[in-house]
């Protein structure tokens, strides 16, 4: 048997380090469809338990949508089940074109290429694209499936620190014996929630000769006054070269992903982008669906209206709770704690409360800023919002950090 | 090497600390293996190095470790300057 009991221990090591250092991913398993109140068996073999959602990317509240998942069965039914083949070979209907050109529309891009995931689009376009005489100028803190696409391009790699303009333009000069270069951000910062100042970045862009690559997954369909995106709520639409995004967050919720921009960036990644041209196509329930996710929010925005209007509400509650927030205006709220074990012990506080939220952590996020991260919903109605508001109330009561500052929490809990 | 050692030192905490880090930064503390800079962007660190000192370091030469401490990274510039 080559996995020998020495081979076993090895592995069993590495992951008794994983626990030790108090990393280890529980097990929790969602016996309902996915939506504002779920039903949860955690810990595993535990009777299940009807609690909100607050940590899901459902931001539009689609997931479970009956028209969604009619158009999902429509495709199942018109169009099959798989496609058993990637999308070059005989892997492309009628239904993929179709998608590609609604989000080109919705985006205002030139032309979109579909992807298994937005994980792929990022793996794939940089190297697709860019070579050994170009450089990547990027936000140090974009999305590990960001670093990992530009970890495998040839291209030079430079960083600059978080949203600061004065470091990026330093970089763009610096760089300017390069063939090309691509300024890399995402536009709604995941663990912050936090808005890339594109307008900036598109001004700079601009005077220094540079393109600019934006990953949108936490803002398609819901930031901007038409949801387009970050694009549109800087007004710089016109001045975005590529766009990245998820149908697996606001977009509807299953998977999927593309690669939006100036079309000839999109025919060379049809050409060479590796995750494109050796991975399955997107199965017609997905497709389906996700077309009609774009019809939906095309022909309004009460949606994202609501989202908007549920986000301003519960960051009121929460300010006026007492708890300790980063400052934004998106969906995404990091309740900030500084210390691993408080966000942890919080957040299983706030599940026997029936609100389901994760404490997040090093390396997810840096070490000393721990966190509860909150994902609010279109499907929340206010006195779900409400309900969290009080439950951190009481929990936070309880851990004594209601009105206290950063460093007032560290200070009692250390980092 | 104490003049070279404090301007590179300048230019790291100036590159890679943000105003709010608290790390405490000095001429022998790890700063790829801690974190504090990213391997896949040394690359300013070389071109910094680079333009200052006029010399030219090899990918060969221009490694992790080699770049790991401010105390390394004069070594291996003053090798370069003979």
């Amino acid at each position: 048997m080559a996995f020998s009991d020495g081979t076993r221990n090895l592995f069993a090591d590495e992951i008794k380090r994983i626990k030790e250092d108090g990393l280890f991913k529980e097990k929790r398993f969602i016996c309902s469809e996915q939506d504002a109140e779920i039903e949860v068996e955690y810990p595993e073999g535990a009777a299940h338990k009807k609690v909100l959602n607050f940590c899901a990317n459902n931001y539009l509240g689609l997931s479970s949508h009956p028209e969604v998942i009619k158009a999902a069965h429509e495709g199942l039914d018109n169009r099959g089940y798989g496609m058993s083949s990637v999308r070059f070979i005989c892997g492309t209907q009628d239904i993929h074109r179709e998608l590609q050109d609604k989000v080109s529309a919705f985006l205002g891009m030139e032309d979109t290429l579909l992807f298994p995931s937005c994980m792929d689009a990022n793996s794939g376009v940089f190297e697709a694209i860019l070579n050994q005489e170009d450089v990547i100028i990027a936000d140090r803190l974009i999305h590990a499936s960001l670093v990992d696409g530009i970890r495998l391009c040839s291209a030079v790699y430079d960083t600059y620190k978080h949203m600061d303009m004065k470091h990026l333009e330093k970089k763009l000069k610096l760089h300017q014996d390069k063939r090309t270069r691509l300024v890399v951000t995402d536009g709604v910062f995941s663990m912050d929630g936090d808005l890339a100042p594109l307008d900036e970045i598109v001004a700079l862009c601009n005077r220094y000769d540079a393109m600019v690559l934006v990953d949108d997954s936490h803002a398609s369909g819901f930031i901007g006054k038409t949801g387009r995106g970050t694009h549109e709520y800087f007004d710089v639409i016109d001045g975005i070269d590529l766009i990245t995004t998820t149908f697996g967050k606001g977009l509807g919720g299953a998977s999927g992903g593309c690669v939006s921009g100036r079309s000839e960036l999109i025919e060379l990644c049809r050409q060479k982008a590796r995750p494109y041209l050796f991975s399955n196509s997107l199965a017609p329930p997905i497709v389906n669906a996700s077309i009609k996710v774009f019809d939906l929010i095309s022909t309004n925005t009460e949606r994202r209206d609501k989202l908007e209007w549920n986000t301003k509400y519960f960051r009121e509650k929460m300010e006026e709770a007492g708890l300790n927030m980063r400052p934004g205006e998106t969906p995404i709220v990091p309740v900030m704690l500084y210390n691993a074990k408080l966000a942890n012990d919080m957040a299983r506080d706030m599940y026997a409360e029936g609100i389901y939220v994760i404490g997040f952590c090093f390396p997810v996020v840096p070490a000393g800023k721990a966190r509860i991260r909150v994902q609010l919903s279109a499907a929340h109605e206010k006195e779900h919002l409400d309900k969290c508001v009080q439950a951190f109330k009481k929990v936070g009561d309880k851990y004594g950090i209601l009105g206290l500052g950063k460093n007032e929490i560290i200070e009692k809990y250390g980092r | 090497m104490d003049d070279m050692k404090e301007k590179v030192l300048e230019y790291i905490i100036d590159e890679y600390l943000d105003e709010d880090d608290e790390d405490d930064v000095s001429y022998d503390s790890p700063l790829i293996s801690s974190g504090i800079v990213d391997s896949f962007s040394m690359v300013s660190l070389k071109r910094f190095l680079e333009n200052k000192y006029s010399i030219k370091l090899s990918d060969e030469e221009a490694t992790p470790e080699a770049f790991d401490t401010v105390d390394s990274i004069c070594r291996l510039v003053s090798k370069h300057l003979g």
